[in-house]
């Protein structure tokens, strides 16, 4: 390994950031604390471009740098050790360039926050992670940037921990992620216990030979299903994809940095990098597809009927998801990957986008209070106007490009992920347009709520002041405009499949692509217009609903009744899993473990043994009288005591 | 002959006399006597076994417990005219001050 690559400076750059921000930071202004934040992270990210224009040129790929030791025992070996593919490449420069933009934004988004310098620490603290994660070259290294990712996002869920729902937010997304992780552990448990290793690149020769399990599902089954398990929970996808939404308590940049653009990535990324376990395992990949496809239909529903702007985009973030997992589900990693980072530009650009309406606005985030906004602040509707026609699939932007990679593996797979694929992309863009029209057409509707008594007093984060709505700074409007010229053409790496070649040394020219040559072009042309077509009917009918006619939507819903109830409860799942898991949970620990064993047999057991001690020494302490001449008679009786003894022995023997 | 049992009870009852003196009078000087007593008690039963089994260390030890007892006496006599000097009583339950 004579080419060094320093890769382990990329994610140091950041911790480092971190550790002068965290420490210092509370003493030094905002300025230096900007200035440290983003000269850490930019450093990151020019060092991965600089690594980038250095990967042509590497003798061999995957390039692997060997850092230091640290974990040796017995055959199990986990190094902090790094892993460079295409892959990962993709991955880090997606990470630290979205990253780097919305640092820049965050420094005009939180400049009058308070908790300014632990914002960036922590802000810094999870591109060390999420770069760790990406970087890994074994499963247990992974694994800690993938705790630590999780780690920030709690923190910064609850960065404004004095509101009652950011900390318990917090407190759900670091639990339920607890939940995906005990898959992902057992999986690695497996791994180890099978091949002694969780180095990627032994694992990975270990398993190549094996071939695929079919019907009798076996140990890579399992492995991939538990991996799905630990994915389902980073990545939001059914059943735990519950603390995404409520994850939006957090401010709105990390909503884009986290919960958008990278973490939630983060289980996409670890289910295409163990692609060589799931090509081997059929079922678990049939798994994957299922659950991303149900994922995205079902989170899309929801985002219909949710008036909180960042709501609306978090299930959106939920059934984008969904469909990179689909595309991972039917062989097609490269196609998961792809839409990862358009999705990346498109969704870290409508959360900063939405970011700076609710600045514009004062904090309110319900798009009911909102409307006509395009002439106040027509920087931010034009970017956001960008990302909505790529996140719904108009083509030449970024999203069309990626979602319809997708949809066309899906339907070579299988149609019915396809059908189901093309009726999130309807629901995709009529959502999504639904938030834009809401937001910037029609008359502006908050004067008249601030009338009412303040009735966004309940959004008071996020408060920048009241008064006209106003356009964001220029530090707040630069990342949007780079995020949309990336939004508009980062899907042209897509164009004849540069991108599924340039991965093809990562994933294998799987069968999918030889049958994609094979099939004729006819009918992908032909899926591509209906899902265009789609994308544009979804558009039109939320102008129909929501310019044209206002009115309709309220009588729709009237008309739907209980089934409009379930979707804009959020199909009652929060209190399914509150019945079914969290109240006998709460309710056996305080009447079993709190009241149970820990009052009666801990603390009984202690107090009891205290007291036994305090009232044998109650009446001992009468024995130390101070007087002489009853020490001298214990004395005598002692010795007498043992004379007697003696003489017993004595005559026993 | 006087049998040897004589006179180890006699040791004993001296030695016995002693123990009761020290634990029930208060008198620090009768206190003081009664451990000569039971000093005495026991010197008595080391010259019987010596005696008995024609053995010299008993004698030895006897003179040695003599000295040891003169050396006692000596420093305890001084102890007490020093406390009674003090406090103006012989009597043990008075001279408390180390008590808590």
């Amino acid at each position: 390994m004579n080419e060094s690559l320093n890769l382990w400076l990329i994610p140091v750059l950041p911790l480092a950031g971190a550790a002068i921000n965290g420490f210092f930071g509370k003493k030094s202004s905002r300025t230096a604390v900007s200035v440290i934040a983003l000269t850490f992270c930019g450093a990151a990210f020019a060092w991965a471009l600089w690594v980038a224009s250095q990967f042509s040129s590497l003798s061999q790929i995957p390039h692997q740098e060997y850092l230091a030791h640290w974990i040796r025992a017995g055959s199990l070996a986990a190094d902090f050790a790094f892993y460079l593919d295409q892959l990962s490449l993709v991955m880090l420069l997606v990470v630290t360039g979205v990253g780097f933009l919305i640092h820049i934004y965050s420094v005009g988004y939180m400049w009058d926050d308070p908790g300014y310098y632990r914002f960036f620490s922590y802000l810094n603290l999870f591109m060390f992670f999420m770069l760790t994660l990406v970087l890994a070259n074994n499963y247990l290294l992974m694994f800690i940037g993938w705790e630590g990712v999780g780690l920030a996002s709690y923190l910064l869920i609850g960065f404004w921990f004095t509101k009652d729902s950011a900390a318990s937010a917090g407190k759900k997304a670091f639990i339920v992620n607890r939940v995906g992780d005990f898959g992902f552990l057992i999986g690695l448990f497996l791994l180890i216990q099978h091949f002694g290793t969780l180095n990627f690149a032994q694992v990975f020769d270990k398993i190549r030979p094996i071939a695929p399990e079919t019907a009798g599902a076996g140990l890579l089954t399992a492995i991939g299903i538990l991996l799905m398990v630990g994915a389902c929970g980073k990545s939001a996808q059914i059943p735990l994809y519950v603390w995404l939404p409520d994850a939006m308590e957090g401010p709105t940049p990390v909503s884009a940095l986290i919960h958008a653009a990278t973490m939630v990535t983060a289980g996409v990324y670890m289910v295409a990098r163990s692609h060589v376990i799931f090509e081997r395992a059929p079922i678990a990949l049939t798994v994957v597809a299922i659950i991303g496809t149900l994922t995205a239909l079902f989170a899309a529903t929801i985002g219909i009927t949710q008036a909180d702007i960042k709501k609306v985009l978090a299930y959106s973030t939920v059934s984008q998801l969904g469909y990179m997992f689909m595309a991972c589900g039917v062989g097609a990693f490269s196609a998961g990957i792809f839409h990862l980072m358009t999705h990346a530009f498109f969704k870290g650009l409508l959360f900063l986008a939405a970011g700076s309406v609710i600045h514009a606005v004062g904090g309110e985030q319900d798009m009911r209070k909102m409307g006509g906004l395009r002439t106040y602040i027509p920087w931010t509707f034009m970017t956001m106007g960008i990302a909505t026609l790529a996140i719904a699939g108009i083509p030449p932007l970024a999203g069309f490009w990626s979602k319809d990679e997708i949809l066309w593996k899906a339907y070579q797979a299988n149609w019915i992920y396809w059908l189901i694929g093309l009726i999130t992309a309807f629901i995709t863009s009529f959502y999504m347009f639904r938030l834009l029209f809401m937001t910037f057409f029609g008359d502006y509707r908050g004067q008249e709520v601030d009338a009412h008594g303040h009735a966004h007093a309940t959004h008071g984060h996020d408060d920048h002041g009241h008064g006209e709505p106003h356009e964001s700074p220029a530090v707040m409007l630069v990342p949007l405009m780079i995020l949309a010229v990336l939004s508009f053409v980062g899907g042209w790496v897509g164009y004849g499949d540069h991108f599924g070649h340039f991965l093809a040394p990562v994933f294998g020219s799987g069968q999918a692509t030889e049958a994609a040559n094979q099939a004729s072009s006819y009918t992908e042309y032909l899926l591509m217009g209906v899902s265009v077509l789609v994308a544009v009917l979804g558009a039109f009918l939320a102008w129909l609903l929501y310019v044209s006619k206002p009115f309709l939507p309220r009588m729709i819903a009237e008309a739907l009744g209980g089934f409009y109830q379930a979707v804009l409860n959020k199909y009652y799942v929060d209190e399914l899993y509150a019945k079914v898991f969290v109240k006998p949970l709460v309710d056996g620990s305080t009447s079993i473990l709190w009241q149970g064993v820990d009052r009666k047999v801990i603390d009984d057991s202690i107090n009891d043994a205290a007291d036994g001690a305090q009232h044998v020494s109650d009446n001992v302490r009468h024995m130390q009288s101070g007087n002489l001449r009853s020490y001298a008679g214990w004395i005598a009786a002692g010795a007498a005591v043992v004379i007697a003894y003696m003489i017993w022995l004595g005559v026993g023997r | 002959m006087v049998p040897l049992s004589y006179y180890l009870v006699l040791s004993g009852i001296l030695f016995a006399c002693g123990v009761a003196g020290f634990l029930i009078k208060r008198n620090i000087i009768t206190i003081f006597m009664s451990i000569e007593l039971m000093l005495n008690g026991v010197n008595l039963s080391f010259v019987a076994f010596a005696a008995h089994w024609h053995a010299l260390a008993g004698q030895v030890f006897v003179f040695f417990v003599m000295v040891v007892a003169a050396a006692e006496a000596a420093v305890g006599l001084a102890i007490i005219i020093a406390v009674y000097r003090t406090r103006e009583t012989l009597n043990v339950d008075q001279v408390n001050l180390l008590k808590l």
